[in-house]
Order: C-alpha cells, then structure tokens, then sequence
C-alpha cells in the first residue's frame, strides 16, 4: 500500500514522535512541530503514538491512494477534499482506491498533519523516521516530498478500530492570533539589561515571516544586552556567548534586535546568548501560529512548568485511553 | 588561568539544564564540562536524554517525568565536585591528521560573493584580514600559525557533526579573529574556518560567519557510512579528539578526493592519552609529543 505524491504542497514531509539521543553530534530531534496533533491524527487511524506521518506546511499536498485507506487530518484549519469534495477534518476517513485527497486554504496556523493507518514506512534512522533535511537523512530520501514520489504505507496494526473516530472540542487547539506563551527565564538572562528583560516578558511581540521547523523569528521593540567586557573566547558583540549548547525552545536575541525562538530542527549550539526557554508544554503552539501572530512571553517558575505539563500528559492520556 | 570556583547553574525550561564551567574559554573548563559529561553518562540514570558538553560549559536534556530536575542537580553538583577534586586529569583520546587545502578557488569564490554589508573589511580576503588582525606579515603566516600547532575537538554541535577546535598553545599565542559582522548565506561544504578563538569544519553547505581559511577533501558527516572511518558513526568527531591540520595543494586534494569517491580514504591517526597538566605546564614540548605519535601511525 503506498500514497501516491501528485503534487507536493509548499513542503510536505515525514515526522514522528523525534529523534532524541544524538543533539550531542548536532543531530536534531525533529518530530512532528505539533506533537499533540500528530497524536490525535494516530489516533483517529487506530495507530499507535510512534507511527510516523505527513507534516504539511501552509499548501497542503494532493495524493492518490492506491488501496482502501484509512486516513485523518488534523493541526491547522484547513478544507480537506476527497475527489475534490469537502469532507470533514479531525475526523477518521475511509478513501477507496484511486481516491484523490486534496486541501483548500489554510484558515489559521502553519501546520497539519495526515496520519494513514498502518503508518508512513519509510526506514529508521538512527531511531525515528523523521526527515532531517540539512543532513540529508531520514524521512522519504532525506527531504520533503516532490511530485511522483511514491510513499510506503505501513500494514495496519489495529484489528478493530478505536470508538473515537472524531474529536471531541477539548483536543481542538486554539489558533488564536493572540498567543501567551509560557517561559522559564534563565540560561544567560543575567546579560540582559533591565529594559531588555522588561520588553521581553511585557511587550507584544508579532511572528515575522522568518519562521520554519528551525526557528522563529519575532519582531517587537528589542531586547538589549548589557555592554561588558566580553569573555575570552565568546565574540565582540554583547549578544555573544562562548559557543554553548541550545535548548530546544530556548530564546536566542542576536544583536538584542529580535527574539528567536529555536523549535525542533534548530541547531544544537552556537555563540548566541538565550535569555530563557519556552515550557515543554506550550512548544506546539508555534505549529499553530503564522506571520502575524501577537505573542506575549509570560516568565513562570520550574512548579508552574511541571504542573502544565502534568496537565499536558493528563489530556494525552485521555486521548489514548 | 583560574576557573570560578563552582559552576553556574541554570534551567532551560522544564526539560534542560545548562552547567556553565566559565563563561570564556580554557581548556582547564573544557576538560571539567567533558568529565562531568562522562561520569554522567557512566551513571546511567533513568531519563537522562542527551549529555552534550560544550565549550566552557554542558548541557543536559531529561525527562521530567522519568527523573525530577532536583535529583538531577544534587547529581551534576556531586559529580562536579568529585571532578573539580581529581588530581590526575587525562584522556584517553585520539590525533587525526585533517588534509587542508588552505586558500583554495571554492571558499576564495564565496569570499568574493559576501563583501559589502557582510564583512569588516570588503576589501581583501578572509585570510589578509585574519593575519592583519592577528599582526601577522601575510595570509602565509596566519596558515603556517594554523597548522603548525595541534586543536582540540572542545564541542561537536550546531548542525551535523560541525567539531569547533581550541588551538592547543597558550592564549597568548592563540589565532582568535571576529566573526562576519552578519553571516553569510552559503559556505562550501567542508570549508574551514575560524572564528573567535575556534576554529570549525563546515560539515554540510549552509549559513556562516566564520572567515573562511580553505577546505579539507575529507567528509566528516556521513549518514551512509560509506567510508571505514564511519563504520561505527556517521559523525566522525567526539569532543577530545585532537586534531593536526596538514597543508596540501591541488594535486594532493584532488587525489584525497578520489579515494574519498572510491570509498578508500582513511584518515591518519593514532590513539593518544591527553594530559591536561603537561599541556598547560609544556605546551610547545607536549604537542611535540602529540605529533611524534601521529608520526608514528
């Protein structure tokens, strides 16, 4: 069983859950930039939370199936069509041979996902199935989808398929234009100076353009770094450190100009100061963002982290259960 | 060279830690962020996720759920300590000789393409404005000083297998040259360059900012592990490798290139064991030492 690539959409690629253990070799964890709605699209097909699956990105593919083809789309809204038809999303569909599966515009956000049943089977590497560009590895030869590609679909695990079959409100996100997101300061958030840690976590800031799996850039007043003598080592310019590792999520601000936010394709280190780090639990809503999006910043402590995240794995177990 | 006397702590989120030894470079500082490293590592705790150490500092990745932040802290802080406490400081590590092909027509094309607006000093090239900087005569001199001296693989990130280098002689004597006043958009894959006090191996094509010194005919990246070299990896380096870069021209590259190709090229290399206090007290006398076992190999 296979999906046949029509036409690619703007880019289209494999994701799964990451790639974790290698960041220490520069080896990204990559994975789906909306994790939760990568799961409810598994979930919707009967699959499990590790099958890998299509990201899409603003202009969504169009794909011929070759096989009776269970199927989900999720993340951003977005019309999803079926021979050109509308039918609905967050909702499991059944496509017969030779169906087209094709999307409309996109209604908010960035990101949406299709989760087939039985899974995108496409090899390993190193662990995941996600698709590293810069490295040319994993996902489907390396790199985004393109016209003619033929993308291996895993045989469907699941005898019976789960009751839920459309989602319930409580698992559709918000793609507000207006966003708070939760961070912890710290890593080199002594740098900055009083007015840079002020804008940072008072003003509004909008999502420019310059923005993809790797990072986000924000534009907004600044944020100033103190003008010191620089260590030995980091680099003239007060928004330089010497060369550490990144956390993913953490807020790099070059120059004190604009922030950017590093998501799950960022490089593992560099010379850049951060001045803290976005909570693990709100790293999907940059999948749920676009160009224009106002975000505030808003500082917790490590208590207030966990127990989002507690709240976060309390409603992924209600998913799976 | 003095470190601070504790490391500084700091969360990146929920699910990261920073552990910075100092906030400039040493090799003092990257010896203890690769000791914590390892002795981490050697712990094996349930919901440790990566363990990367950086230059002057190291980070850490868990998962909360498998191991709380607190009980991660108490053990960095116990490891450093126990660190900070060893009097015998040494590695068991490795000096790979790098062929180089120092101003070579593909980064000299680069250079010429990224001037006005991205660089200090548009006219000239990289190399003419790292001697300048460094008050060297000519670009001769600065690729002599850059290959006369072993470096150190003091970090291995940003992307793919990228090793930065500290140059193993005192800071005094060290090449150190300010970075692109704003990056370029494309650099040669395998380029090297240096920037600040390090020096970097470009390992796929992509964005830098580092002045561009030449280019090696030897992959260090390589996810198909085609090459003897990558049979266990498909990253060549680990932090601690030392590194021996020898200047070779076009004939040399081009025949480098061909092994490369044929799936043949193995690079030179042989195990040695690093001695910090002999590096600091001896510099010039041991990396004598260091090259006489590459010599060997």
């Amino acid at each position: 069983m296979a999906l046949e690539i029509l036409t690619p959409g703007l880019s289209t690629a494999v994701q799964d859950r990451g790639r974790f253990g290698y960041y220490r070799y520069g080896i990204p964890q990559g994975g789906s930039m909306d994790q939760f709605a990568a799961m409810l699209a598994n979930r919707l097909v009967g699959n499990t939370a590790e099958e890998a699956l299509l990201e899409c990105t603003y202009l969504g593919p169009k794909i011929r199936v070759d096989a009776r083809t269970i199927l989900a789309v999720t993340g951003a809204p977005v019309e999803v069509q079926v021979n050109g038809t509308p039918v609905e999303q967050n909702a499991r569909l059944e496509l017969q041979p030779g169906d087209e599966l094709g999307f409309g515009v996109l209604k908010g956000g960035s990101k949406f996902f299709i989760a087939v049943a039985g899974g995108i089977d496409v090899p390993q590497v190193l662990g995941s199935r996600s698709t590293y560009p810069i490295g040319k590895m994993g996902g489907f030869e390396g790199r985004a989808l393109q016209a003619g590609d033929v993308v291996p679909v895993g045989d469907a695990a699941a005898e019976t398929l789960p009751r839920l079959d459309r989602a319930p409100e409580e698992f559709i996100p918000s793609f507000d234009r207006d966003v708070t997101v939760r961070i912890m300061l710290g890593l080199y958030d002594h740098k900055l100076t009083e007015e840079g840690l002020q804008n940072l976590t008072e003003a509004e800031w909008t999502l420019t353009p310059v923005a993809d799996r790797m990072g986000l850039r924000f534009d907004g007043p600044g944020a100033p770094w103190k003008d010191e003598e620089q260590p030995f080592g980091a680099g003239q310019d007060p928004s330089n450190i010497t060369d550490a590792g990144y956390a993913v999520g953490s807020i790099q601000i070059p120059g004190g100009t604009q922030p950017i936010v590093l998501h799950r394709d960022g490089v593992s280190g560099g010379g850049y100061a951060q001045a803290g780090t976005v909570i693990s639990a709100d790293m999907d809503l940059f999948a749920r963002m676009s160009p224009g999006t106002k975000v505030r910043f808003r500082p917790v402590d490590m208590d207030e982290a966990n127990a989002a995240r507690a709240e976060r794995n309390a409603l992924i177990a209600r998913l799976w259960s | 060279m003095t470190l601070p006397e504790h490391a500084r702590y700091s969360w990146g989120g929920d699910e990261f830690l920073l552990v910075e030894i100092a906030p400039d470079m040493s090799l003092e500082a990257n010896f203890v962020s690769n000791s914590i490293a390892e002795g981490l590592a050697d712990r094996a705790l349930d919901g440790i996720v990566d363990i990367c150490p950086a230059n002057a500092s190291l980070l850490i990745r868990f998962d909360p759920d498998e191991l709380a932040y607190t009980e991660l802290e108490r053990t960095v802080r116990e490891l450093e300590t126990e660190v900070r406490k060893a009097t015998v400081q040494e590695l068991e590590t490795r000096i790979v000789e790098v062929p180089v092909w120092y101003n070579d027509p593909y980064t000299s094309e680069t250079v010429a393409r990224f001037r006005e607006g991205f660089h200090q000093r548009p006219e000239g090239t990289d190399l003419d404005y790292s001697a300048e900087v460094n008050g060297l005569a000519n670009a001769g001199e600065f690729i002599r000083r850059h290959h006369e001296t072993p470096w150190l693989v003091s970090m291995v990130g940003f992307v793919s297998g990228l090793p930065f280098l500290f140059q193993l002689t005192p800071r005094e004597r060290q090449l150190e040259v300010p970075k692109y006043l704003s990056p370029r958009t494309d650099t040669p894959p395998l380029t090297i360059g240096i920037g600040g006090c390090f020096t970097a191996h470009y390992s796929v094509r992509g964005a830098g900012g580092y002045q561009m010194l030449g280019i090696t005919p030897t992959p260090i990246f390589d996810p198909e592990q085609k090459l003897p070299d990558f049979a266990d990896f498909m990253v060549l380096f680990r932090t601690g490798d030392i590194v021996k870069y020898r200047p070779v021209e076009e004939e040399e590259y081009r025949s480098i290139e061909a092994e490369v190709e044929a799936g043949t090229y193995r690079y030179r290399q042989a195990p040695v064991t690093f001695e910090l206090s002999k590096a600091l007290e001896d510099p010039d006398g041991y990396n004598r030492t260091l090259l006489e076992a590459l010599n060997g190999a």
